[in-house]
């Protein structure tokens, strides 16, 4: 059988680095009251804008709040949110997606309108205003933002499981007596789960961005929260003091870029064919 | 015993540019532990008759009457759920492309399991698996505990298709409709994989229904031969008679064009033309453009099915009314 252990061991460098940067921030989102130096919330007009240093890693902001521990702390809430919404959005997506594919015909025609009805509206107008319907909160943001996000999966399952339904194998466990169920999610759903997952771990850095696009707007998160999206946008307004923005945009791109090597090597984990014996 | 007998079925497809007979009121009958040959060329109808027989050509757009009884059931007017529970169980199937029928991110045990797990429900992993084993190695498969966990991409063409095989007699298989199995194997797999499938027969008294165009897997399998040429039977014969004696132009046509190693020949024969359009038949008998001995009569009406009196059957004016066709040496 194969093992996880020995696939990283062969897998490349660069698994293992998406691997190492996943496992530091879920390190950071258990462990972070114990690595924050400071208070979040902490004001002291007197040290706004001081650039890093040994007392502040990160610099301070134009509140005199210590950056390095908004960002450790901002781990909390915007890995949760931005995880949250991509795994809501997947598996929904999934579900819609592979239901119009398989039957196809009328149900796929409505099915797939529908899904283009929610991909009309510009997805930040969309997800703002069902955010704000619901009322402010981390929360309803998030759900906003899966309703939003869910057709991009569909239409994604939809056209793989188009393809796949034709293939031999499908005819071959249907003429052995499997039920559709069973070969829409046993059969077709693990072989067109590779660009899927693909897909989700690059959307979890886009996620995490429109999160702190809603909580800029004061639908997500309020402030004094951290959080990071809203951390970067503070901090644009004042770029010549470029720690303010540059450090909880690098914590964004770590993590996207984490998740997508991981997606990678995952997807090459679950695809038999490319391992090595 | 009789163990599946068609009567009448008669498929039509809707299409746009009208309606498509697919298979035109065959008949035939099969008896348990018997074997019955399909042969055709592509287009003929076979592969929808064998779709068919598995209920896995219901939809909006095709039509099927006639009957389809097996084993005292009609098939066509069982439910799809109780179709299902037929599907793999009593009657399977196997198909032209191992290399593509398996899926690949299961292992091969996996997918032997499947029907197993599938139709008994009282039988637990552990004992499919072992049985999953046992069935690799009635296939022929070396050290089958070790390809048990293997993936089909690790396997060679004739592997997958005895893993086929394995999967098709999972259950307690009556009947194993194979569609083309050895066509996409080269020769020597191929004569251990037909091997393997007449031991099997004779070893579980199953019914094999072998479709191809390859005539000599015919002549090597099948007790009986059914020739089908656009949709309908134009023969049915046993085997031996089919090689020796073939009594339609379409048949002697089929057996004129297979290269022959004794002769020495520049170009093989041919039958002349095509298949017709499906929407586009012709007139009277559907072979006579393409035939040799056509007259105005076969221009104008669809010959019947012939009954000689050694019991073959022929779908052709020149066996009207004479015991065999030595008359087709006089329209010569």
């Amino acid at each position: 059988m194969r093992k996880f252990s020995s696939f990283i061991s062969q897998k490349g460098f660069l698994f293992k680095l998406g691997l190492f940067i996943c496992a530091f921030w879920i390190f950071v989102v258990i462990f972070v009251p114990l690595i924050a130096t400071h208070s979040t919330t902490a004001q002291d007009l007197s040290i706004r804008y001081q650039p890093p240093s040994f007392s502040h890693f990160f610099g301070t902001d134009e509140l005199g709040r210590d950056v390095f521990s908004r960002v450790m702390y901002g781990s909390r809430i915007s890995l949760s949110a931005g995880i949250i919404t991509v795994i809501i959005a997947f598996s929904f997506g999934i579900f819609f997606g592979g239901i119009a594919g398989y039957k196809g015909g009328k149900v796929d025609e409505v099915m797939m309108r529908f899904s283009e009805l929610i991909m009309a509206f510009p997805p930040l107008i969309l997800a703002m205003v069902i955010a704000a319907a619901l009322g402010p909160s981390i929360i309803n943001s998030v759900i906003a933002m899966a309703i939003i996000w869910w057709p991009n999966y569909a239409r994604l399952m939809r056209s793989m499981v188009i393809s796949l339904k034709e293939s031999e194998y499908v005819t071959a466990s249907r003429v052995m007596g499997a039920s559709h169920i069973r070969v829409l999610f046993l059969e077709i759903l693990p072989n067109s789960f590779g660009p899927l997952l693909v897909m989700a771990t690059l959307d979890l850095g886009n996620a995490i961005l429109m999160f702190s696009g809603l909580s800029f707007l004061g639908l997500g998160t309020q402030p004094p929260t951290p959080e990071w999206g809203s951390m970067v946008s503070d901090g644009a307004k004042v770029i010549q003091n470029w720690w303010v923005s540059t450090f909880p945009g690098l914590a964004i791109f770590s993590i996207s870029i984490g998740a997508n090597f991981v997606g990678d090597g995952l997807r090459d984990f679950l695809d038999p064919k490319l391992q090595k014996e | 015993m009789t163990l599946l007998r068609v009567e009448d079925l008669t498929i039509k497809f809707k299409s746009r540019q009208g309606v498509v007979k697919a298979v035109d009121k065959l008949n035939f009958e099969l008896a348990q532990g018997s074997s019955l040959g399909i042969v055709g060329e592509s287009g003929s109808g076979k592969s929808v008759t064998s779709l068919t027989i598995m209920g896995l050509l219901q939809n909006a757009n095709t039509e099927i009457t006639g009957n389809i009884d097996f084993d005292g059931l009609d098939l066509l007017k069982l439910s799809p759920n109780e179709m299902r529970k037929i599907r793999g169980n009593s009657i399977s199937m196997i198909f032209q492309e191992p290399m593509t029928s398996l899926n690949p991110l299961h292992t091969c045990g996996k997918q032997i399991m499947e029907p197993i797990l599938i139709h008994q429900k009282d039988v637990s992993k552990q004992e499919a698996k072992n049985h999953a084993i046992e069935l690799l190695r009635m296939v022929g498969i070396p050290s089958p505990e070790q390809r048990f966990h293997e993936y089909p991409h690790q396997m060679s063409g004739g592997m997958r298709q005895r893993i086929m095989i394995a999967i098709a007699l999972a259950c307690n298989t009556k009947l194993l409709i194979a569609d083309e199995p050895t066509t996409a194997l080269d020769v020597t797999i191929q004569a251990q994989i037909l091997d393997l499938m007449n031991s099997l027969k004779k070893k579980r008294d199953m019914s094999i229904i072998m479709i191809t165009h390859d005539l000599g897997v015919v002549k090597e399998m099948c007790e009986k031969v059914v020739v089908m040429y656009t949709g309908q039977i134009v023969e049915k014969s046993p085997t031996e008679l089919v090689f020796t004696d073939p009594l339609h132009p379409y048949t002697r046509g089929l057996l004129n064009a297979i290269p022959k190693i004794s002769s020495k020949v520049e170009r093989l024969e041919a039958i002349e033309g095509t298949v017709p359009d499906a929407l586009n038949m012709p007139s009277g008998c559907s072979f006579h453009p393409r035939c040799k001995y056509a007259t105005e009569k076969c221009k104008l009406k669809a010959p019947p099915l012939f009954q000689l009196e050694d019991g073959r059957e022929v779908k052709c004016f020149i066996y009207d009314g004479s015991k065999k066709g030595d008359d087709v040496n006089a329209t010569k």
